[in-house]
């Protein structure tokens, strides 16, 4: 046999290092010019809907004043203008679009969201009392929907026909479950029938896990189809079978390099997910009677108090901006080429 | 003339595409029939009276004469779930409609609308992406006041977004091949290209996502009247039906889980003919 | 390379390290087996290399990914013998197979971006190897990485292990998977077509890696569909056909004195210098108007100074720098390069389909590219292209009538009649038969496809062609099928050929005059002879020495 393969290295001309290696300041300034810009992005979005939050309120169907003394009436009372031209004065309303406008987006800049027309309380006192129960469950449902999902396909994706196609279906039907049915069904199960878990959700650990699961498993769903195309596309390259000839195993192919392609589409999606998760929160909590931004919601929704709901449409907004720069971040660690200016293309 | 210089048969590959339609698709064909069925001529499949009130058989459990029960008045829900085929239906595809119409306005503009109205076009998307469907659906229910076209706009508003960013992507890679490229070769208008190549090509898979939106659409309209923000309990509408059995959950499951599961049923069929439609359009595209 | 030292099996002794008797292998489909390799039987000796020759759906990739038991799903291997080492393999476990794998038998694939994890750094790709078969200590792995990817020639190992595939050249990846097959001394190295995809200067140094391993005895099997490239390695030679072997034996006698019909044709559809004026397929020329009369001579496009900057992420790239050329009526001007080159966005310069910053084209002695695009359209009947993918370049949703409807230049004369006449004749011209009319491109052939390309660059009867590596996807000899025909339209047509392609034989093989382009610039030009004969540009000299011959060209060369 040969002795070791290091003894004559091959002839190298200058052309042969085609790729030429990086100054580490080229890098440098990219990842500052890439950066910079993605805040700019999301600067934008953050206006775009505040403006859209402005216009919401704005364009109000009614007299406004009339509408909030109705609000916290509870019954349309016949006003005297004195008394609308109180409330037109407080809320501003006699101003000019613009000069609101600008009052408006100053607030925020001021972290003001404004004042709420049935309690009589800043926007962000409500809110934000109701904030962390939401947050807390939401999160738990994505990184239950991640664990589930990840399992679920890397133990079916591509194994043939039977496996794959079982593993597909149950993506497919659980990704369109709505929320209020899987948790009406889970409740009836779990805490009515079997007493595992309590019927009305409060803060404790064993309370949240239903609801939870009903946020996941619609998610796992979703992300699982996506993650499942790629992972299957992933299993036929090149490099799982340059893997194999060097005699590495199926399950050691799927974790190490399979997975890692398989798991951008849902990295990608888990920012779009944060958002989906807090707008099924509103049914979930409901279907829980659990506290949170969703209940806050939905009242504020039927009494028309668009302060709240102008309020929290835009704090999920502000979250979903903030939740796509960390995808973007875990993102060009997962997948290095997006790093280095643009995807691949 | 030799024979061993022919390449292999292209006509084996032609043939393999052409697989048999899974047993799922079929079952789906015969749900999606069976509610449009249902929304078409309810009477074929129920002859009771959906409101009739029969207090003394109020709120019995699914069995014979009942098949899905009664509800607190007695109103026999089978026959309420088949009525409530068309206001379910004429919501999803209502909302359906608005989104896809949405989504391909200014998804197209986002894609072609020059160096003026594609940039500002594709951020005012960005920005209503950022706004997950239901919230976005929410606030207009909240300007508009809960009733059943609002559900239908609310939704299809609140849904249109991310089609749009899908119309905008397959708008521009059509711009972008090589078929157009060859068009541009021959000399053929900008306008001809448009209209023969760029538009049919992108807004093709939009027959598959109409199905998928179809479903998709009453998931979402049944949850804002489940939130008591879509159809008022009165109406046979399956998510009225939800809420009306809301209250009813511990000692009546069936007022609950049955609209429910015919909401995911037909959920599950559009999805089914919706992704196999994208496939079929796949193949023979690519 | 000293040649005596391995002869050839005829004066081996010995043990082989790799005994193939009667192997067949088969995949189950929905209606019985099918299979796709019969009978094929060889014997690999230590530090011997066998090419296995044939072109695609040959079956020669399938025997070689048997020969690691990777096979794929549902395949059905049965042989007689399938010795690896003295020892039978038919019956290895999956286990067994793994630890065969990259430790006793390398293999290495073709050059792509993704034969090696595009997310992972080369080097890890690399130690994988290593960690697969008992390396435990990291510290170690390390340090025999740089050792390998050194001794595969790559330079500045240690910074270049921490690069991934994206960021390397094709010879470097392809150097980076060789280390990785052979990091555990494998005795045999299975490569399946390991030079093809790279620029042919790099090609002429991977074999030249694989040859040094040969050396050290090392048994290699190699798969390729292009007989230069197994010129230059193999000891013998398999030559596959529809899964069958049609010949065998030593490399010299195979290709110089071929004694199958197969084998014959195969080497004859090889273009290159020999190949000039003569035809490279045995099929029947297609049905041809004959000759026009000889069009006025003179120049039919002329291009001056053209430069074409891109901007990138780091500012602006020169894609095309001061390329001039002119074109004349009735020949073929061949641009060659390689990737990266500029070449083909001269062709997009000269179609006018981009703008060029600087510099002008002029179409039969009148301004083309200083127009404006409305003016030109009336005018791009003169100028056809053909795409170097012909199906991209179909709508998806016609059929080829309509696509070649569609190509017809509108004159509102022309009857439906007349117009489906102009098909049948267009067909004709191109070798088509008139029933691919109503088929989806989906469902032709790659040479059906280039053909309707063709037909439908015919169609509005142009003066000039663009063919834009028009003949690169095909294999061996669909590829000089298409090459006669355009050659046989060039008469008849009296057509003006600007031919760009990656492949020095291919240009030498059609090309009046040539220009060769390195780095967006020309660096030479002349005439065909001139220029591959006689080089001037030391970059011509090397393309041209790397320029892989056939063994029989070598030896009627020698003989010279």
């Amino acid at each position: 046999m040969p002795a070791s393969s290091a003894d004559a290295p091959a002839q190298v001309d200058a052309r042969f290092s085609a790729a030429p290696l990086e100054d580490p300041g080229a890098r440098l300034r990219r990842t500052a010019r890439r950066v910079v810009s993605r805040l700019l992005g999301a600067l934008l979005v953050l206006w775009g809907a505040a403006t859209a939050a402005f216009l919401a309120q704005a364009v109000l169907p009614g007299d406004r004043a009339t509408i909030i003394f109705n609000i916290r009436a509870g019954q349309p009372i016949e006003r005297t203008p004195e008394e609308l031209a109180a409330i037109n004065a407080q809320y501003g309303f006699q101003d000019p679009v613009l000069t609101q406008y600008l009052h408006h987006l100053s607030g925020l800049v001021r972290g003001d969201l404004g004042e709420s027309y049935q309690q009589f309380r800043p926007v962000t006192d409500v809110i934000g009392e109701q904030l962390a129960p939401t947050l807390v469950l939401t999160l738990t449902a994505i990184a239950l929907a991640w664990a589930g999902m990840v399992v679920w396909v890397v133990l079916t994706a591509g194994r043939g026909r039977r496996t794959a196609g079982l593993g597909a279906a149950v993506d497919t039907a659980t990704a369109g479950l709505p929320h209020y049915w899987l948790g009406i069904v889970l409740l009836l199960v779990f805490a009515l029938q079997l007493r595992w878990f309590p019927v009305i959700s409060g803060n404790s650990p064993a309370g949240l896990l239903l609801p939870a699961l009903t946020l996941a498993v619609p998610l796992a769903g979703f992300m699982g189809q996506a993650t499942r195309t790629e992972f299957e596309r992933a299993l036929q390259q090149p490099f799982v079978l340059s893997a194999r000839t060097r005699g590495a195993g199926d399950l050691a192919i799927r974790l190490r390099h399979v997975l890692r392609h398989a798991a951008l589409p849902a990295v990608t999606l888990s920012g779009w997910a944060l958002g989906a998760t807090i707008s099924g929160a509103v049914v979930v909590e409901t279907v829980y009677t659990r506290a949170g931004i969703g209940r806050v919601l939905v009242t504020a929704v039927n009494n028309q108090d668009l302060p709240i709901v102008t309020g929290v449409v835009l704090l999920v907004a502000a979250l979903y901006v903030v939740a796509n720069l960390l995808v973007d971040l875990v993102h060009g660690l997962v997948d290095p080429r997006t790093a280095k200016g643009g995807r691949p293309s | 003339m030799t024979t061993l210089l022919l390449e292999p048969a292209p006509e084996a590959r032609a043939v393999r595409t052409r697989r048999p339609r899974p047993w799922g698709v079929w079952l789906a064909g015969l749900a999606a029939l069976g509610f449009g069925v249902a929304a078409a001529a309810p009477g074929l499949l129920d002859t009771t009276d959906p409101l009739a009130l029969h207090l003394d058989r109020a709120l019995q459990a699914p069995g014979p004469g009942h098949w899905f029960g009664t509800d607190e008045a007695g109103r026999d829900l089978f026959s309420r779930v088949v009525h409530g085929a068309r206001p379910s239906l004429a919501i999803g595809v209502g909302a359906s409609l608005v989104s896809l119409s949405l989504a391909v306005v200014l998804g197209t503009l986002a894609a072609l609308g020059g160096r003026v109205v594609a940039p500002v076009v594709d951020r005012v998307v960005e920005v209503l992406f950022s706004f997950p469907s239901l919230l976005l659906a929410l606030l207009l229910v909240a300007l508009l006041g809960p009733s059943a076209a609002t559900a239908a706009v609310a939704v299809g508003v609140g849904t249109a977004p991310g089609y749009a960013r899908m119309v905008r992507a397959q708008v521009l890679s059509a711009r972008g091949s090589a078929y157009v490229e060859a068009a541009v070769a021959l000399g053929h208008s900008p306008g001809r290209i448009l209209r023969r190549h760029v538009l049919p090509n992108a807004l093709r898979p939009l027959v598959a996502v109409m199905a998928l939106s179809i479903g998709q659409s009453i998931v979402w309209a049944s949850s804002l009247s489940f939130l008591g923000l879509g159809v008022a309990p009165p109406s046979s509408e399956w998510g009225a039906l939800l809420e009306a059995g809301r209250p009813y959950v511990a000692h009546a499951w069936w007022l609950t889980v049955v609209p429910g599961l015919v909401v995911v049923v037909l959920a599950l069929a559009t999805t089914t003919l919706g992704k196999h439609l994208q496939a079929v359009l796949e193949r023979s595209a690519s | 390379m000293s040649a005596a030292q391995h002869a050839g099996p005829t004066g081996r002794s010995g043990e082989p390290v790799l005994s193939v008797r009667g192997l067949h292998v088969g995949f189950a489909r929905r209606e019985g087996v099918r299979d796709v390799v019969h009978d094929v039987s060889f014997d690999l000796h230590p530090g011997e290399c066998l090419a296995v020759v044939g072109e695609s759906g040959s079956g020669k990739s399938v025997t070689a990914r048997t020969l690691v038991g990777l096979t794929g799903d549902g395949a059905l291997v049965r042989a007689e013998r399938l010795h690896f080492d003295g020892a039978d393999v038919r019956g290895l476990s999956a286990r067994d197979w793994r630890r065969t794998r990259g430790r006793r038998i390398g293999f290495v694939l073709q050059d792509a971006l993704v034969s090696l994890d595009p997310l992972r750094p080369v080097g890890a790709e690399v130690e994988e190897a290593l960690r697969l078969h008992g390396w435990r200590e990291r510290r170690a792995r390390r340090a025999k990485v740089l050792e390998l990817l050194t001794a595969v020639g790559v330079p500045s190992a240690r910074a270049r292990a921490r690069q991934r595939p994206d960021e390397l050249s094709g010879g470097l990846r392809q150097r980076a998977l060789i280390a990785s097959a052979i990091a555990l001394d494998p005795e045999v190295v299975v490569a399946d077509e390991p030079t093809t995809a790279l620029d042919v200067t790099v090609q002429a140094q991977v074999l030249d890696l694989l040859a040094e391993q040969k050396r050290r005895g090392v048994a290699i099997v190699l798969i390729s569909h292009d007989l230069s490239v197994v010129a230059r390695l193999a000891d013998r030679v398999l030559v596959m056909s529809g899964g069958r072997v049609v010949e065998s034996g030593p490399t010299r006698e195979v290709l110089t004195a071929p004694r199958h019909e197969y084998t014959r044709a195969l080497i004859a559809a090889v273009p290159g210098e020999h190949t000039r004026g003569e035809r490279l397929s045995p099929a029947p020329a297609a049905v041809l108007p004959r000759p026009r009369a000889e069009r006025p001579g003179g120049t039919v496009l002329e291009a001056s100074g053209l430069v074409k900057r891109y901007a990138t992420a780091e500012g602006s790239h020169t894609a095309v720098s001061g390329v001039s050329f002119s074109l004349r009526a009735g020949r073929t001007l061949g641009i060659v390069g390689e990737s990266g080159s500029g070449k083909s966005t001269t062709a997009r310069l000269a179609l006018a389909l981009t703008a060029p910053d600087e510099g002008v084209v002029n179409l039969l002695g009148r301004p083309w590219s200083q127009v404006p695009e409305a003016q030109r359209r009336e005018r791009r009947k003169e100028v056809s292209v053909v795409q170097q993918d012909p199906l991209s370049s179909f709508d998806p949703r016609w059929t080829v009538e309509r696509v070649l409807l569609d190509a017809l230049p509108p004159r509102r004369s022309r009857t439906a009649g007349e117009r489906r006449a102009r098909l049948r004749e267009l067909l004709a011209q191109v070798g088509l038969d008139e029933d691919v009319l109503a088929r989806f491109p989906l469902t032709l052939s790659g040479g059906q496809r280039q053909r309707v390309s063709i037909a439908r660059a015919l169609a509005p009867e142009p003066s000039v062609v663009v063919l834009d590596e028009a003949v690169s996807a095909l294999d061996v000899s669909v590829q000089a099928q298409v090459l006669d025909l355009l050659a046989d339209l060039q008469r008849a047509l009296g057509l003006s050929y600007l031919f760009i392609s990656h492949d020095l034989g291919v240009v030498y093989h059609v090309s009046d005059d040539v220009l060769v382009m390195k780095d967006g610039e020309v660096v030479e030009r002349g005439s065909a002879e001139d220029v591959f004969e006689r080089p001037q540009h030391p970059y011509t000299r090397e393309l041209v020495s790397a320029l892989p011959r056939l063994a029989g060209q070598r030896a009627e060369e020698e003989a010279r």
